[in-house]
């Protein structure tokens, strides 16, 4: 029960939510632990309780029953102003201050806490790369004359300022076109690799949870249905709406979710003795799923060769994809 | 000009916070902006006549009687004002971690404040105008002059206190929109 830097960032215990007038629970006793680092994505239909989950964490929302721990203490220990400036929150229709620069959206938090101006003024120059967007040329536009995509950046510069140690993300990519959504589900997955957040993400999109989560949690009218990896809860799905929702006997989905690196035959000594001849000239690089390499092997041959770093190391043909994936159901 | 200015200041006064307390209660609201509109059909003159048998003649009737003539436009747009703010914009502010008195005073307010303004045009103008009936209950003014010319069949001087009315409203209503687009302009653009 220890909560230092590798404990749970997040705990929550038969948290439980009825709102005013409602004739049953929006969320009905769930028990979560998000460790520190985790990568951990809400899956559910609309209406199941996600958003309002998600809410209890930063006090947005009061559980009747259940306890919320965040870094360690109860979210009911601090005042609910003080909790919230310590998570980042991100919602689908961002909110960003109309009336006021990007700038000035992003160091709002940082204000509160009172920085100094020169450590916010360099704070928001840092996260305006971080995002990628060019602090020159956006600092002082005001919200309307962005994107979509160039708002949702901001929003969610915006929520890191003050160096959040737990990310809270609501359907962040819902309004903006597939494309945009790509590349910032990538932005994202960089930003918690580079920084280390929590991050706690709200979709009902399953292509969306299968690329983000390392830990997806499948949740079905206010309550927990599964919780486990992606490929976990791919190749095992602990029931049939768990199954339904994510399309689970679509193995060109599960494969989605296997590499390369993992399911290759190695080559054995210096040469290339024992690929079939002709097979060499189609590579894969090692961090491929094995959904391309499906796709490469139904348009070009038997076998491919996996490189890493310019160097082979290894071969993978149809029958080793395969056995990739019934080993992924074991 | 005083009696417009202090009825106009009493109006704020009070519509101002009240709007703003309301703006988000549900019934009390409803009763509230209830009770402006039928305020509001009532016309100037009635009010003021209205005034003569409660409070008398002189400035004081004059001064409630405009008051509350200036409440409705102020109260109504600062409900609309503080209401049109994006549910989303608020909801942000509050994850992020401000107060309400924050948010009230960063995200709401400005965020209202052209709208409000506009408000207070309207009121100013109304203001202005009926003033002159005032002087129909000894309220003084532009409005006395008017009525003294009209009793004595004097048109020249009737015309007079008239265009001088108009002109106040007039001058009244073009300085503050003048202001109102300027507080828009700053209140959108990064300072
Ligand atoms: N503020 C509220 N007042 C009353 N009921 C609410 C409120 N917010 C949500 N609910 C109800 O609680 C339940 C769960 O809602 P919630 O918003 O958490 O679902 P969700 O999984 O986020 O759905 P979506 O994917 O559509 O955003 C729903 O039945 C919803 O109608
Ligand atoms: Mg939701």
């Amino acid at each position: 029960m220890s909560d230092g830097a590798t404990g749970a960032a997040v705990r929550l215990r038969d948290v439980a939510v009825r709102y005013p007038e409602a004739d049953r629970d929006a969320v009905g006793g769930v028990d979560l632990d998000v460790p520190a680092g985790a990568f951990v994505v809400l899956l559910g239909p609309s209406g199941c309780g996600k958003s309002t989950l998600l809410r209890t964490i930063n006090r947005l929302v009061l559980p009747y029953r259940g306890a919320i721990e965040v870094g360690g203490s109860d979210v009911t220990e601090s005042d609910p102003e003080t909790l919230r400036r310590g998570i980042g929150y991100v919602i689908q229709a961002v909110g960003l201050f109309p009336h006021l620069s990007v700038a000035k959206n992003i160091a709002v938090v940082p204000q509160l806490l009172r920085w100094p101006a020169d450590a916010i003024a360099a704070r928001v120059d840092e996260l305006l790369e971080l995002v990628r967007l060019d602090p020159a040329r956006y600092r002082e536009r005001l919200p309307r004359e962005l994107s979509g995509g160039e708002q949702q950046r901001v929003g969610v510069a915006r929520a890191l300022a003050a160096r959040p140690r737990v990310l809270l993300m609501d359907e962040p990519f819902g309004a903006v076109d597939a494309i945009v959504r790509t590349s910032l589900q990538d932005e994202t997955l960089r930003i918690h690799r580079v920084l280390g957040t929590t991050i706690l993400f709200v979709t009902h999109d399953v292509d969306e949870a299968l690329r983000l989560a390392d830990r997806i949690v499948v949740m079905k009218e206010g309550r927990i249905e599964q919780d486990g990896t992606p490929l976990r809860v791919l190749a095992k799905p602990a029931t049939p709406y768990v199954e339904a929702l994510l399309d689970a006997k679509d193995a060109v989905r599960r494969l989605s979710l296997l590499h390369a690196r993992d399911a290759l035959r190695p080559a054995n000594g210096a040469d290339t003795a024992g690929a079939p001849l002709g097979a060499q000239a189609y590579r894969v690089e090692a961090g491929a799923t094995l959904r391309t390499v499906l796709s490469e092997l139904l348009e070009h041959a038997d076998a491919v060769d996996v490189v890493e770093d310019g160097r082979r190391i290894g071969t993978l043909s149809f029958a080793d994809v395969r056995a990739a994936l019934l080993a992924s159901e074991r | 000009m005083i009696l417009s200015a202090a009825a106009l200041a009493a109006a704020l006064f009070i519509a101002l916070p009240v709007a703003a307390s309301l703006a988000r209660a549900g019934l009390a609201r409803s009763a509230w902006l209830g009770a402006i509109g039928t305020a509001r059909v009532i016309p100037s003159l009635a009010v003021l006549a209205l005034m003569l048998p409660l409070i008398g003649i002189g400035f004081a009737p004059s001064f409630v009687a405009l008051t509350l003539l200036a409440i409705p436009p102020i109260a109504i747009n600062t409900d609309l004002g503080l209401r049109g703010v994006p549910a989303a914009v608020r909801e942000a502010a509050r994850g992020l971690g401000m107060s309400e008195q924050q948010i009230g005073l960063r995200v709401d307010w400005p965020l209202a404040l052209p709208i409000v303004f506009s408000g207070v045009r309207t009121a100013t103008v109304e203001v202005i105008a009926s003033a002159t009936l005032a002087g129909f209950i000894g309220g003084g003014g532009l409005g006395e002059y008017v009525i003294n010319a009209l009793a004595a069949n004097q048109m020249p001087q009737l015309l007079e206190g008239a265009a001088g009315v108009a002109m106040l409203a007039l001058l009244a209503d073009t300085s503050l929109a003048a202001l109102e687009r300027c507080f828009a302009y700053t209140e959108m653009r990064p300072a």
